[in-house]
């Protein structure tokens, strides 16, 4: 088991490098760079630039060096002083900015995972076990909303409601007053009240698909010989299933994690600019578009190490839940 | 032999015995999509103390679901229609067909009262689970017992199974058991709560004859020990007559005639019953003595030759030099095959004989050795053959596969199974092929017209027939039939059999006829080699292996096949062998 672990960790080191070297091509690849972008927007709201400044700031930015230059000088400041360069758009250290969203994000993104797991585990055995039945059906339908209906528009639906019938600050994670205050039981309260909105929004779309993922694998496992025997020897079904057949059906929910991870963090942009939260989406987007390559490019590549992570977890779990695997 | 003695004892005063279980007219409905399916009509059978009833019949004649109505543990769609189902208590009989899916009375039957074994011990046990965990289960179930009483009783039953180190089996998983003690871990967990009845569906159909043999003998000496009835299904008459004290033989959802062993083998009154044992007896014979005028002459040319054939698994793989952990699955074969003359390959699984098979058609590259084929003009060296011309070898040795489900396409007509060899070398399209296919399929005993359908609509018989027709279709000299007939009913094995015979006598092809049943080897064979451990054991005519086998392991092999004779069982008394 250690061996494999070991193993693994060994196969993403060349990964990383591989994925480190695309981050900084793709931020590279658009024309131009964070100065042009800068010369436009000011030229657009009718300032003048000095063309000498401008190539002054290029070569203190180093930027007119060849890209490999570029490249050695970005990744050799992560690896060796934990320096992931420096936001020109937000004047401030990469590293600060990142771990300054990197807690929200974690946090909405946990609690988005959870939520899916807490709705689709129980809803995906019951549609398995009656199969065809009118609550199925029902779930069915749901789930199909729930993957159909866009997330913006859930997001809007829903901040209305919670305006109009709660009375709720909508946006946001926090209500105005306690924005700034220090952390408290009102403060946690309401956290949690406006926590709702995007983890519902978040996790509806992955909780339809797992909900169909364990719907599918557990018919399968319910008819092998194994649940017979177990029903056979006196387990009450409920109890026969719940020990046997879903143990083996989990399997997706684990996996989940490797492609629920990343999913979190950089796939509700949307919901996040909509909601108006504090995640690192909007930011990575407000990167790309200003072509502040050290914050796009360490943005990528952290979303980059978190897939990896998200796998690796998911297959240490896989291992410990299933013998089949543990033992090849 | 002292088995034998108490055997017959209970069967003398079997009419005083003590019924433990009582069917009465039960009937058993499945809904379907369109119909309602009448899989058991009218059945009734009563199982007494220490007897086993032997329910027979072939596949789909209802006596798996017979069996687990008796646990109402049917599928969703099946329903007990009418019918009673007796279990005989301290405070008066049960009715199990009228309890509730959940009452605590059901539940304490399953498993309690009735223990159950199936067919295949590996997708019985669950793989996650280690195997004392769900004995331990059952017992903690049944018997109240605390976790560590529990454990000491699953090592004591592991023990009564004969699992060898029982009290570290117990944490393993099921797939690090073989198959035989994966079926003996399903015993030990059925008799866990010390049941009166034991409930065997096919409980030995997936293992080899020697693993069949022991774990026949085991049961029967548990049976014995504790006083149990038995109901045992099968298919095979041979375990029927080795084990049964009464049998009953179904037949489409009805028991058609159900008597003594000694009066269903003996004295057989139905049609059906006559009939299923002529296809068991009459694979006790060697066709080819009686219909082959010349045996297979010796002075002939071969058309075959194998030197030395071996392959080894895993000898180059690891870092550390992993050649002392090779494995020889086939160890320094050779034999000729003459042309017209059907070869048997016998073995236990494992034996390498299906490698042997796939290194002689090369689709498994062989480590060292010579394969030689006497086709038309210059001896061929097939090892030394390129791509190219590995597929005009393939042209004239075909292969015919075991599961006449899974080896034809879902997707693809008749036709285009069986024309797919002809068009993918080029020989015949459009009407010729037509006209070709056409031709196989009377060739193979199916109707032209047929040629238009897809598999799904054929019987497992008739599959393996297209599956032949398959094989046929580019005229080849030689074909390899890997357990052809291993997935068929009785019945239909012999009409395959008799088929293919018929098809050698017509097209002069000669077979290389990969099987673990011995008695179908001895009614299709000449010549039989017989496989152990990756080796060439014994290689003698089909009669002499099967009556007079001079190798140790051969003798035991042959001891271990059940005769479908109850006067005269054959594996009470085999030879075991040890190596």
């Amino acid at each position: 088991m250690l061996n494999y672990v070991i193993k693994r960790l060994v196969y993403m080191i060349p990964t990383l490098i591989g994925m480190s070297i695309i981050a900084f091509t793709i931020i590279q690849l658009p024309p131009g760079d964070y100065l042009t972008s800068m010369l436009a927007s000011m030229a657009d709201s009718g300032a003048n630039v000095d063309p000498g400044q401008i190539e002054r700031y290029r070569q203190i930015y180093g930027l007119d060096a060849p890209m490999w230059e570029q490249y050695w000088k970005w990744i050799s400041g992560i690896l060796f002083r934990g320096d992931f360069g420096y936001s020109f758009e937000w004047n401030r250290p990469v590293a600060d900015l990142i771990w300054e969203r990197m807690g929200s994000t974690l946090g909405i993104s946990l609690a988005s995972l959870l939520f899916v797991w807490a709705v689709s585990l129980p809803i995906g055995i019951y549609s398995a076990m009656r199969r065809h039945s009118v609550g199925d059906y029902a779930f069915t339908l749901l789930g199909f909303i729930g993957l159909a209906v866009p997330n913006f528009i859930m997001a809007l639906v829903l901040m209305y409601f919670s305006y109009k019938y709660f009375g709720q600050s909508v946006g946001g994670l926090f209500s105005p007053e306690y924005a700034e205050a220090s952390w408290s039981w009102g403060k946690f309260v309401d956290l949690l009240a406006h926590l709702w909105i995007p983890i519902i929004v978040i996790g509806t779309n992955g909780t339809a698909a797992l909900i169909r993922i364990l719907r599918a694998n557990l018919t399968d496992e319910l008819n092998k010989p194994y649940v017979v025997t177990a029903k056979a020897k006196g387990l009450p079904e409920y109890k026969a299933v719940l020990k046997y057949p879903v143990r083996i059906a989990l399997n997706p929910f684990v996996s989940a994690i490797g492609w629920v991870l990343p999913e979190l963090i950089s796939g509700v942009t949307i919901t996040a600019i909509v909601l108006n939260l504090p995640t690192a989406g909007p930011l990575l987007l407000r990167a790309l578009i200003s072509q502040d390559m050290y914050l796009a490019g360490s943005f990528i590549l952290l979303m980059g190490v978190l897939t990896l992570v998200g796998m690796l977890i998911s297959d240490i779990l896989l291992a410990l839940l299933d013998p089949r695997i543990r033992f090849n | 032999m002292q088995t034998q003695d108490v055997i017959t004892e209970r069967q003398s005063d079997a009419a005083a015995g003590d019924v433990v279980l009582k069917v009465q007219n039960l009937s058993l409905d499945f809904r379907l999509r369109t119909q309602v399916l009448h899989a058991v009509r009218d059945v009734s059978f009563e199982l007494r103390r220490g007897e086993t009833l032997c329910l027979v019949g072939e596949s789909g004649s209802g006596k798996s679901v017979t069996a687990r109505a008796l646990l109402r543990i049917l599928d969703k769609n099946g329903a007990i229609a009418s019918g009673r189902v007796l279990l005989s208590g301290k405070h008066g009989d049960i009715d199990i067909a009228t309890l509730n899916e959940r009452s605590p009375e059901l539940l304490k039957i399953r498993g309690g009262r009735i223990g159950l074994i199936f067919q295949e011990p590996m997708s019985s046990l669950s793989p996650v689970h280690t195997i004392g965990s769900q004995i331990v289960e059952a017992l903690r179930l049944h018997r109240r017992m605390d976790k560590k009483q529990a454990r000491a009783e699953t090592i004591e039953l592991l023990r009564q199974v004969e699992i060898p180190n029982p009290d570290k089996m117990i944490d393993r998983y099921t797939f690090e058991f073989s198959g035989g003690m994966r079926q003996r871990a399903m015993i030990a967990m059925a008799l866990a709560a010390d049941p009166e009845i034991l409930i065997a569906d096919e409980p030995t159909t997936a293992l080899d004859v020697t693993t069949q043999a022991e774990i026949l003998d085991l049961i029967k000496r548990l049976q014995v020990s504790r006083g149990m009835a038995m109901l045992l299904i099968t298919h095979d008459m041979g375990v029927v007559a080795e084990v049964a004290d009464a049998v009953a033989v179904m037949h489409f959802g009805r028991i058609v005639e159900a008597g003594s062993a000694d009066a269903i083998f003996h004295d057989a009154k139905h049609d059906y019953t006559r009939r299923l044992l002529g296809s068991t007896v009459k694979l006790e014979q060697n066709q080819r003595a009686t219909t082959h005028a010349e045996p297979a002459a010796t002075t002939r040319e071969p058309v075959l030759s194998v030197r030395n054939l071996s392959k080894l698994y895993g000898a180059s793989a690891g870092w550390f030099g992993g050649g002392s952990h090779a494995i020889k699955a086939v160890d320094d074969v050779s034999f000729d095959l003459y042309p017209g003359e059907n070869l048997g390959i016998v073995g236990e699984s494992g034996s390498g004989k299906t490698t042997l098979g796939r290194l002689i058609l090369r689709t498994v590259e062989p480590t060292s050795g010579t394969v030689t084929y006497f086709g038309q003009g210059e001896p061929v060296d097939v090892t030394a053959l390129n791509k190219r011309q590995l597929k005009t070898f393939h042209r004239d040795v075909r292969l015919v596969f075991q599961d006449p489900f899974a080896s034809l396409n879902p997707r693809m007509t008749v036709k285009e199974v069986i024309g797919d060899p002809l068009v993918v070398s080029g020989k015949a399209k459009g009407a010729a092929l037509e006209k070709r296919v056409g031709e196989l399929l009377e060739l193979v005993g199916l109707d032209p017209m047929a040629m238009e359908r897809y598999p799904h609509a054929f019987s497992g018989g008739q599959r393996q027939r297209i599956g032949i027709a398959r094989a046929l279709a580019l005229d080849p000299k030689i074909i390899i039939a890997d357990e052809a007939t291993a997935a068929l009913d009785v019945s239909i094995r012999a009409q395959i059999l008799d088929l293919l015979l018929d098809l050698q006598k017509r097209l002069d092809l000669s077979f290389v006829f990969i099987s673990h049943d011995i008695s179908v080897v001895r009614y299709f064979c000449d010549r039989v080699a017989v496989m152990h451990r990756g080796k060439l054991v014994e290689m003698g005519t089909a009669e002499q292996i099967c009556t007079d086998p001079q190798e140790p392991y051969t003798k035991s092999l042959i001891s271990a096949v059940p005769n479908p004779d109850p006067r005269h069982k054959r594996m009470m008394h085999r030879t075991r062998f040890t190596a």
